[in-house]
């Protein structure tokens, strides 16, 4: 995962060409077909990337955390009853959210309105997740 | 395991206050938060019980201003102190670059202070990280019950319990008076700022 002139003191490696190109799928993929807000985080809780309408004023830095921190206790839930929940969907009346792992290293965490359908973010946010995966090839 | 985001320019770092349960690590946060309400943008966030415990942890973000060109974010969380919440407490750890251990003076705390610093060092060391390397504070908390006739361990005690083999630094501290609070807190940011500089150079 790692090329020559990266600097990272995480486990993965990021440049700024990698950074770019994820945040590019985020935007063209996601942000294009009606999710108001997509957060890419790490475990840590750290943002690695994000995108959004620019109609979105959530405290992303306070989503990423308590998000890390949620998805890791669902992890832990998953060994103890010998499972791998690979994502969670939580309903709201306006805003809907959406988590997905990206390998064990990363969550997608995607926000959307009531007009756009479940079906078809699940299909965009599997395709995109592809896309960031090819990043590090 | 801080991130470097070289497109940005940004830096974000996870400081975890960690200790025994009661002994001031949310009031720790909560000084801080009130003391730079102004320069912290966003609300500092609580997962506690009914009883107002620290359930899963407190976060609250802090921007330092820059560092070698980076705008450097300093995330700031606690542990809930409670033995019954390890799992928990493993998870908040998960990433952690700097540690404040929060020790409490009170001299019936003495052995609950010496278990929660060994359980620190065996979650550390899930991650594979030493609690000889990590940057570390201490700080001896509740110094000012002294005053009020509530019988506090001596600090050549509490050194001598906790620092003797660590040699790290520590503060005598009042969270909830503010004591040495900021003094902590700069010092657990100079050292995981320290412990990045290879990374940002």
């Amino acid at each position: 995962m790692a090329s020559d002139d990266d600097r990272s003191v995480t486990d993965y490696t990021l440049n700024q060409v990698q950074l770019e190109r994820i945040e590019k799928i985020l935007d063209s993929d996601l942000v294009r077909s009606g999710i108001n807000s997509v957060l890419m985080i790490d475990m840590a809780g750290n943002i690695i990337a994000k995108g959004d309408n620019g109609k979105c004023n959530h405290d992303v830095y306070a989503l990423a955390a308590l998000a890390s921190a949620n998805f890791a206790a669902v992890d832990t839930m998953a060994n103890i009853v010998g499972e791998d929940f690979s994502l969670l969907f939580h309903k709201g009346e306006h805003e809907s959210i959406h988590f997905s792992k990206i390998w064990n290293e990363f969550l997608l965490i995607s926000l959307f309105g009531k007009d756009v359908s479940l079906g078809l973010l699940r299909l965009k946010i599997a395709e995109a997740i592809e896309k960031i995966k090819s990043v590090w090839h | 395991m801080a991130f470097v985001n070289l497109k940005n320019k940004e830096v974000q770092a996870k400081v975890v206050f960690y200790g025994p349960g009661r002994g001031g690590k949310t009031t720790n946060l909560e000084y801080i938060y009130n003391k730079f309400r102004d320069r912290i943008k966003s609300d500092m966030v609580s997962i506690k019980t009914h009883g107002d415990r620290t359930l899963f942890f407190d976060f609250l973000p802090f921007d330092i201003g820059k560092i070698m060109g980076y705008d450097v974010k300093i995330q700031l969380y606690t542990v809930p102190g409670q033995v019954k919440y390890n799992a928990t407490r493993r998870l908040v750890l998960k990433g952690v670059d700097g540690m404040v251990f929060v020790a409490d003076s009170m001299v019936e705390q003495r052995e609950k202070n010496l278990l929660s610093l060994k359980n620190l060092q065996e979650n550390l060391t899930i991650y594979k990280k030493s609690i000889f390397k990590i940057p570390l504070v201490l700080q001896y908390n509740k110094r000012d019950l002294e005053k009020q006739g509530i019988p506090v361990m001596p600090l050549d005690m509490m050194e001598k319990d906790l620092n003797s083999q660590l040699k790290v630094p520590y503060f005598e501290a009042s969270a909830l008076a503010g004591d040495n609070v900021i003094n902590t807190l700069k010092k657990i940011i100079s050292l995981t700022m320290a412990s990045l500089q290879n990374v940002l150079k």
